[in-house]
């Protein structure tokens, strides 16, 4: 699998109230939240993404709180995938849980600009910069969270788990 | 194999005789945890996964404390899914309102927390139980989901990290200055997937309350979980509660960790946490003059008793400056009757305060005291994120009671020493 899209550029330590801020909380559906999102850093986010847009931030992305409405609002925002130099690790593990794709890459939010071209290889790893030509390599992704991914998730994983 | 307090909780939960950082295992838990905002996802997981019943209608919690008492209709709604989820499924420590109060005070107060365990929330803050010798870790709702059908949790087993903590305190310093300290120190992702463990002498002599404030805030330095050693001070406080058995857990002496930091709490001073990291701390001698139009005491980091006579202490026969708003949030119905039948209460409305009920409230921005833009809040909560209390141009800097307190007499931030 292979996300294309237009980079929209974060620094460190992006929170998730930024992501998603608690007034909206009030809500599960991911269309709406979307509605919000990063609205924290940018209120007119959700006007400008389109449909497969990537996120490029620095480190710790989804710091703070547990609320899984924040890889929700991101994918409801349109978001194909998030490549940060690292992630908080409650975001990490409720990204794969709820099917948000996201890549750690060490130098990547240095070496690209917002409103890049960026691809990101899901199997492979490999990030391409087209807008400069530049490459990334994001780091494997665990082992576990693989089979997690290609389960379907964290319930699907465990409901087949269980049916042995 | 010499192993970290975390290990061998660990270890005894998945039924191994040791376990190594870095290996995933899967362990039993003891409580799952969620709140009205997390609840209602993992409910809805739940219930799409056509499982007949939970894991155990003794061993999930559900607390309704984020916007509770319901502020509008959606968080109506909210409450209302909980609600009958705890109905349906007989769920043991649901917590209607007037029982009702910030899910990581409630839970140790009601004796549902032990040393030893293992508990797993979809809030954050979670993480506050180590204060017990409890493993706990925040996790989301689909997480929590997964755990209501099978009562197991996979774990990564965290890297432990040692602090230890020596000296004695200074006037005024609490378990919230060593933790911004600590967090000032190492940075909001300087314990990124680690275990936190709290040691040392300046640890021992913490009430539980401290003890509490201190593990809570592991989370805003990225650690997966902070825990404390139990000792008589935890014995006394869980023993009050229950009488179910537990196991306590120590490190062994040998036990290996990735990191080790030590801090002679004797050069500490009170900490205030500028906008918009709990890392951005300086002593509250070099804050210079910040004007506030609003004090915040309370939530999962300081609503316990302990915080609010702290509070009293300095309010007593004071009243707060004219343009400042102070809110007192007693954390659950427990320390609000405490409260009350000690006259804490009456001496914050004295000081022209109000007293709110057991909600979480303006901390997460939720409703009872939102930030208008470019208005300043001191918080003895735990995050200030950009908008965490309000209007995106609003702040928040953190505090320890006292100092909340002597801020809003003072009308800007400053310690009881200044009044």
């Amino acid at each position: 699998m292979i996300f294309e899209g237009t980079v929209w550029k974060f620094g460190d330590n992006v929170d998730t109230d930024v992501i998603i801020p608690a007034p909206y909380l009030v809500t599960t559906n991911p269309g709406e939240l979307g509605k919000h999102c990063m609205e924290g850093l940018d209120p007119t986010f959700s006007q400008k993404v389109r449909a497969g847009d990537i996120i490029v931030a620095g480190k710790n992305f989804g710091c703070g709180s547990s609320r899984e409405h924040a890889p929700m609002a991101i994918k409801g925002s349109g978001i194909s995938c998030v490549v940060a130099e690292s992630f908080a690790r409650i975001f990490f593990r409720n990204a794969f849980n709820m099917g948000l794709a996201i890549f750690e890459a060490p130098d990547v939010s240095e070496g690209v600009q917002a409103g890049d071209r960026l691809s990101v290889n899901q199997d492979t790893g490999e990030i391409l910069d087209h807008t400069t030509g530049g490459g990334f390599l994001a780091n494997p992704i665990p082992p576990f969270m693989k089979e997690l991914l290609e389960a379907g998730g964290l319930m699907s994983y465990v409901l087949k788990q269980r049916q042995g | 194999m010499p192993q970290t307090i975390t290990e061998k909780i660990l270890a005894a939960h998945a039924g191994r005789e040791s376990v190594a950082p870095g290996e995933l295992v899967t362990a039993q838990i003891d409580m799952a945890l969620a709140n009205d905002i997390t609840a209602p996802i993992a409910i809805e997981l739940f219930e799409k996964s056509r499982t007949p019943s939970v894991f155990d209608p003794e061993k999930i919690a559900l607390v309704p404390d984020h916007f509770v008492p319901n502020k509008d209709i959606r968080s109506a709604t909210q409450v209302q899914i909980m609600r009958e989820f705890a109905k349906k499924h007989g769920i043991k420590h649901f917590f209607e309102l007037g029982r009702m109060g910030i899910e990581h005070v409630l839970l140790p107060e009601q004796g549902l927390v032990l040393p030893g365990e293992v508990v797993i929330g979809a809030d954050s803050h979670t993480c506050t139980y180590g204060a017990l010798g409890a493993f706990a870790t925040g996790l989301g709702s689909t997480d929590i989901a997964a755990a209501m059908i099978t009562g197991e949790v996979w774990l990564k087993v965290p890297e432990s990290m040692k602090l230890t903590y020596q000296g004695q305190r200074q006037a005024w310093v609490t378990g919230k200055d060593l933790i911004l300290y600590t967090i000032g120190d190492i940075g909001v992702d300087g314990a990124q997937y680690k275990a936190m463990e709290f040691v040392g002498e300046a640890i021992e002599a913490l009430s539980m309350s401290d003890r509490m404030t201190m593990a809570n805030m592991a989370i805003e330095a990225g650690a997966k979980s902070g825990i404390m050693a139990p000792d008589q001070v935890t014995l006394d406080y869980v023993t009050a509660r229950t009488n179910r058995p537990f196991q306590s857990h120590h490190s062994d002496p040998d036990a290996i960790y990735g990191q080790e930091r030590v801090y002679d709490v004797s050069g500490i001073e009170p900490q205030v946490a500028f906008p918009h990291l709990p890392e951005n701390t300086r002593p509250v001698s070099e804050v210079g003059t910040v004007p506030i139009d609003q004090a915040v005491i309370g939530s999962c980091t300081n609503g316990r008793i302990e915080d609010l006579r702290l509070a009293a202490q300095v309010l007593k026969g004071r009243a707060i400056a004219k343009h400042v708003r102070l809110i007192v949030i007693p954390a659950t119905p427990g320390v609000y009757r405490q409260a009350l039948a000690e006259g804490l209460l009456d001496i914050f409305l004295a000081a022209q305060g109000i007293v709110s009920p057991p909600t979480c409230g303006p901390c997460l921005g939720g409703f009872m005291g939102i930030l208008g833009p470019g208005e300043r809040a001191v918080a003895t909560t735990n995050r200030n994120f950009v908008g965490r209390m309000g209007h995106a141009t609003s702040e928040v800097y953190l505090v320890n009671p006292a100092v909340a307190a002597a801020s809003a007499v003072l009308g800007r931030i400053g310690s009881p020493e200044a009044l």
